[in-house]
């Protein structure tokens, strides 16, 4: 299966400032999807989650337009194709 | 983003580090310290509360702790005064697993002595010591302060529970203090495998037991190079001098319109001289009478003599928090500050008269002071 990350802010430095990314490997929840994310880009890992490998709390991971704050987190099924956008959320003063 | 500017300072330069909630600042000044050229911001829209100049082993070296709301904090570090940065690919100060615990934010960033010259320590929220033995390539948790049988029962202060202060003794490698707002000072004397706690003397005014042993609200804490056995220290209501090494503490709130504040700085070469910038009450944390005056003693606490030449004396509603002050090493010594509400002020004669050296910069969490 393959997967699309679109990403923003620091990690398009990171990726050699691309906006997307494509992922092939096996994937059935965000998890499973980031893992293979990991794997492509290591640095992106400590950016999005915390030592406690929970999602940082400004940002958001929407999976084909749904946020997993309210699709299961995590867990949340990815589909083939998915399109799975990272964001920083809207915070700040 | 903004356009960031650079600088270049020559040696014999002072260097300024300013830490703001939205970047930070590198200014540069040559020794008269008249004018002022400014370079950044760096990191903007990161909060950097830790710099430091590290100019030990023949380097020029910026340490910096951004802490962007979205993305986390790092350690990074620039050899060209902020023309570039490293990125380190993984996070280089993080809790292990099995902590329970996250970075939340960097506070403190400390070059070890002389002949430590790759250690470094650093103090972050939730409160913990970190130390590099190779330069900032990797850092450990200081495992005999976290596993401390008191710090499950320190407790936030208005900043975050946070380990903001480290002063490593320059007469006994194996001794280390730091303090925790608010958890109180603790020290080790076996280069940090056991730690005690340490606040003789030390109020707490929001405590039932007013003289804990542990759980003081400590703001800042600064120690004499000269002879460490000298401190001073600002506390969340009260003032003190110790003697000797902080064990004991004594008042010195000897004429000052409050002894309530964060902001302190001891004299690079005389034990007996310090500045402080008094607030008013816990409650609404900025200067008396709407005067905005720095404090200095010259007799350890005995008196203190109010400096306000240069300083604004009206409608000065300003707030200068526990790290935003700094001194040179230069004679006479150099001053700095910077407020919450963007002002960073100087002196060049020891803080008797001052100058405005910049307006308009996000809130002032950090001001470092060095000589290229």
């Amino acid at each position: 299966m393959s997967l699309t990350f679109v990403i923003s802010g620091p990690l398009r430095e990171l990726a050699g400032n691309r906006s997307e990314l494509r992922v092939d490997g096996t994937a059935r929840s965000v998890s499973d999807a980031l893992s293979l994310l990991w794997e492509e880009c290591p640095a992106f890992r400590d950016r999005v989650v915390t030592e406690l490998n929970e999602l940082r709390p400004h940002l958001n991971i929407f999976v084909d337009g749904e946020s997993i704050r309210y699709s299961g987190g995590f867990g949340t099924p990815v589909r083939d194709g998915a399109e799975i956008v990272i964001l920083p959320a809207l915070s700040g003063g | 983003m903004p356009e960031t500017r650079h600088i270049t300072p020559e040696p014999g330069d002072v260097l300024l580090l300013v830490g703001t909630m939205k970047g930070a600042f590198v200014l540069r000044a040559d020794k008269k310290r008249k004018t002022w050229e400014m370079g950044g911001p760096y990191f903007p829209g990161s909060a950097v509360y830790a710099l430091a100049y590290d100019n030990r082993a023949g380097r020029q070296r910026i340490w910096a702790g951004p802490q962007s709301m979205h993305w986390g904090a790092l350690v990074r570090s620039s050899d060209d005064f902020g023309q570039s940065w490293t990125n380190p690919e993984e996070a280089n100060v993080k809790f292990p697993e099995g902590t329970g615990a996250a970075l939340t934010r960097i506070w403190q960033i400390e070059p070890g002595r002389e002949s430590e010259a790759d250690a470094l320590y650093c103090g972050v929220e939730p409160a913990a010591l970190f130390v590099s033995r190779d330069a900032g390539e990797t850092w450990s948790l200081s495992e005999g302060l976290w596993n401390h049988p008191q710090r499950p029962r320190w407790e936030p202060g208005g900043g975050g529970l946070c380990l903001h202060t480290i002063l490593l003794d320059p007469a006994d490698a194996n001794r280390v203090r730091i303090a925790v707002s608010t958890g109180g000072m603790y020290v080790t004397e076996d280069g940090g495998a056991t730690w005690r706690p340490s606040n003789h003397g030390v109020r707490a005014q929001f405590l039932p037991d007013k003289y804990p042993e542990f759980g003081q609200c400590v703001h800042k804490v600064v120690q004499s190079e000269v002879d460490p056995s000298r401190m001073f220290l600002q506390n969340h209501w009260g003032l003190y001098r110790s003697d000797d090494r902080g064990e004991n503490w004594t008042d010195i709130a000897n004429g000052v319109p409050s002894d309530f504040g964060f902001a302190m700085a001891i004299h690079p070469r005389d034990a007996n001289s310090a500045w402080i910038v008094p607030l008013e009450s816990d409650e609404f944390r900025c200067t008396p009478e709407g005067k905005l005056r720095v404090y200095r003693t010259r007799d350890a606490g005995g008196s203190w003599e109010a400096l306000a030449d240069g300083l604004p004396q009206t409608n000065a509603y300003e707030t200068v928090l526990r790290d935003a002050m700094a001194v040179d090493a230069l004679d006479p010594a150099g001053l700095y500050f910077g407020t919450r509400n963007g002002k960073l002020f100087g002196s060049a004669d020891e803080g008797t008269s001052w100058t405005e050296l910049q307006d308009g910069l996000p809130p002032v969490v950090a001001v470092k002071a060095a000589v290229v």
